[in-house]
């Protein structure tokens, strides 16, 4: 296999694609599939065969496309119409109206327009319009045309200068610049050298980077294959949570295909670049996503992270130099080779470039997963593309970044999202959760909720992450007894102050962000619970109340 | 008998490995897939395949939450304790569950029948709260139509062992 037998792949792919007049894409991700997608593409694939429209109309399982709580959500093209909530018996009348008598059924058609309208998927590229168990459809869509540029055309130099001048910062959560990372990498002495993509997402209520890989397995695996060529480095490995089955299964076929075709393994594509992928499954450690605790599990040891210097860069997997990307950096990489730095320079903010994806999630009317450029404001998201709060109740927070992110007022949601506005806002861009907050959630027991969960995966290395949360639980518990005093708040924030300043790696130092932001943004709600003994959205107490009740 | 097949399974999958530490968590994983939760006796044993000290082994199992070291019920119930899910009231859920069949999350009934456990986020956030019972994902799940799901689950095996 050559470059240009990857371009010919491209081409017979498109000319059978262009043959049907119509493509069904089912959704079937970890979204869709408890709610019946499998049996629902099943049922599209008889209906094909019982109108006679095989020729014609091809069914496809696809991966998200994003519209996740009205599943199983299918599209239809051409013109992209997005059916919601499909049965089996609606796909065959869908079949029969839609693609037979060419009349779209209205009555079935996802109707929010806005959900869309303001986000831009460049990550989320071919989410939903490929089937990601076949490397074909990646191609045909101009995969792995980037990797063919970067060995045909370009030096390892000249495709990191593009990254560089691209701007693109780490999608992990700590936004480092991805150019000046790669070249630490490759002046580093050392070999072999390893690239490793995260995809650790351990925070709850964050599914982004599962989608990507459900949807689009290829993407991540291209974007290796061109650190690869760039920093020198021949193995690498994708560290994915144990928790993800369907990613895992899409992750390992996607490999075995690419082996196939020469692109992994010794010189791929008949050139001097030897690569090889191995997937690394995590168990359930929040911190594993945490860079050098990451290899320490990839090593085979607990995931506990070590103090930096040295960098991973320097010394990573058994001491050789490594590149650890998360998987949504490594997926835009494909696109700056081919667009150019330039034109992703453009995109987004002149300090924060290209997109991000978040999982929408919370007490929301549109959740599901979206891309929006950044600098877009949290009102767009919450707002406009979420449609605000269902059941006519009123916003109360956002909290932003997973577990150790900050719960934003709604003073605040005209912020634009970008890593400096979110952390001078006290949250963080963490790897993309967004959670709306409505009024029957209490912010102390929020804040409560996220410690406990800080104080279970704590590593236990730092003795003011490890003893000083468990000391903020214990104020927590107090509060919500109706033990509080006032002086609590005080202590609370200087604690949380300590261990932000005094812990090691990214957990500790974000642990105290819900406490803080709350403490800042609702200390009303605090001041209730301490001073009138009242939950403000009647959730805490209710152990009291039922022991005076009886 | 059954036992040799799992363990000659596991040698293999070390073999596979080629013995190496780094594949330590490869292994457990496997051991669980195969044991459905690691005892001491096969940590033991994988601690002498592999050539690390016992404590090693043991700390690395116990350090992951994803690694079972108690012999899990007949029936496993996992809730997910995700953000979204918490704040869409799983609590509740999971409370319910608790009074219910008398039991307490990690834990088993008395007659090892039901297992309760907790996970963080299974990533199904658009649809929470969501529930796992055995290995069913139910979505948007209301604490009425878990108990119901759980008591069907006893139900089929009365008739069953009937």
């Amino acid at each position: 296999m050559k470059p240009a037998d990857i371009l010919k792949i491209a081409e017979t792919e498109q000319n059978l694609q262009r043959s049907y007049k119509y493509r069904i894409n089912v959704c079937c991700s970890s979204g869709c599939v408890p709610f019946g997608a499998l049996k629902v593409l099943k049922a599209f694939e008889d209906a094909v065969k019982e109108f006679g429209v095989q020729k014609e109309c091809k069914v496809a399982r696809t991966g998200c496309i994003g519209t996740c709580s009205l599943g199983p959500a299918v599209v239809v093209e051409p013109g992209d119409y997005l059916y919601q909530s499909v049965t089996p018996e609606k796909a065959r009348e869908i079949t029969r109206d839609h693609v037979v008598l060419g009349l779209p059924l209205k009555n079935f058609l996802y109707s929010n327009e806005a959900f869309f309208k303001k986000q831009l998927r460049l990550v989320l590229r071919n989410a939903g319009k490929i089937d990601p168990l076949r490397i074909e459809d990646y191609i045909a869509r101009g995969g792995y045309s980037a990797l063919v540029k970067c060995l045909t055309k370009m030096s390892p130099q000249e495709v990191i200068d593009e990254i560089s001048i691209s701007g693109l910062r780490g999608r992990g959560g700590a936004g480092f610049q991805t150019g000046q990372k790669w070249n630490f990498v490759t002046r580093a002495h050392g070999s072999p050298k390893y690239v490793v993509a995260n995809l650790d997402e351990g925070d709850p209520g964050v599914f982004a980077n599962r989608t990507l890989a459900e949807a689009d397995p290829h993407a991540i695996i291209e974007g290796m294959l061109i650190a690869a060529h760039a920093i020198g480095a021949e193995q690498g490995y994708i560290y994915i949570r144990a928790e993800y089955p369907l990613a895992i299964e899409t992750l390992k076929k996607a490999r075995d295909q690419a082996k196939s075709l020469n692109l992994l393994g010794e010189n791929v594509l008949e050139t001097p670049l030897k690569f090889d992928v191995e997937l690394r499954l995590g168990a359930g450690a929040f911190v594993a996503g945490e860079e050098t605790a990451i290899l320490a599990s990839v090593e085979g040891h607990r995931a506990m992270p070590r103090p930096r210097p040295p960098y991973p860069a320097t010394s990573g997997l058994w001491g050789k130099p490594t590149l650890i990307q998360n998987v949504e950096t490594l997926a835009n990489v494909p696109l700056i080779v081919l667009n150019g730095g330039a034109w992703f320079s453009r995109i987004g903010t002149s300090r924060c470039t290209g997109t991000k994806c978040f999982s929408l999630t919370g007490k929301v009317k549109n959740p599901g997963l979206i891309e929006v450029p950044m600098g877009t404001t949290l009102r767009e998201v919450v707002f406009d593309i979420g449609g605000g709060v269902p059941d006519g109740r009123t916003f109360k927070a956002v909290l932003v970044g997973g577990p150790s992110g900050g719960c934003l007022p709604e003073v605040l949601l005209d912020l634009p999202i970008d890593y400096e506005s979110l952390t001078k806002a006290g949250a963080i861009m963490g790897s993309g959760g967004i959670v709306v907050i409505d009024d029957e959630s209490c912010m102390v027991d929020t804040a409560k909720f996220f410690t406990d969960f800080c104080v279970d995966e704590s590593c236990g290395k730092c003795v003011p992450c490890r003893v000083g949360l468990v000391k903020v639980e214990k104020i927590f518990e107090g509060i919500i007894r109706g033990e509080g005093r006032m002086g609590d708040l005080t202590i609370l924030e200087k604690t949380g102050d300590y261990i932000g300043e005094a812990s090691l790696c990214g957990l500790g130092q974000t642990a105290p962000n819900p406490v803080l932001t709350t403490l800042r943004y609702f200390k009303d709600e605090y001041v209730s619970h301490i001073v009138d003994k009242k939950c403000p959205a009647g959730k805490c107490f209710k152990n009291g109340k039922e022991a005076s009740e009886t | 008998m059954k036992d040799d097949k799992r363990l000659i399974i596991l040698e293999k999958a070390m073999k596979e490995h080629q013995y190496q530490r780094s594949a330590l968590l490869e292994i457990l994983h496997r051991a669980q897939e195969l044991y459905g939760y690691l005892d001491k006796g096969l940590l033991t044993r994988i601690s002498e395949s592999l050539n690390l000290p016992p404590s090693h082994v043991y700390g690395v199992a116990t350090f992951y939450n994803f690694f079972k070291l108690k012999k899990p019920g007949e029936h496993l119930v996992t809730a997910c304790m995700g953000t979204a899910c918490y704040v869409r009231g799983v609590e509740e859920i999971i409370s319910a569950i608790e009074r219910e069949f008398n039991l307490k999350r990690g834990g088993s009934t008395a007659d090892e029948r039901l297992s309760l456990f907790i996970t963080r986020c299974i990533g199904a956030c658009a649809m929470a709260p969501n529930i796992i019972v055995d290995e069913g994902v139910m979505g948007k799940a209301t604490k009425e139509a878990v108990l119901e799901r759980i008591k069907l689950l006893f139900g089929e095996i009365k008739v069953e062992t009937c």
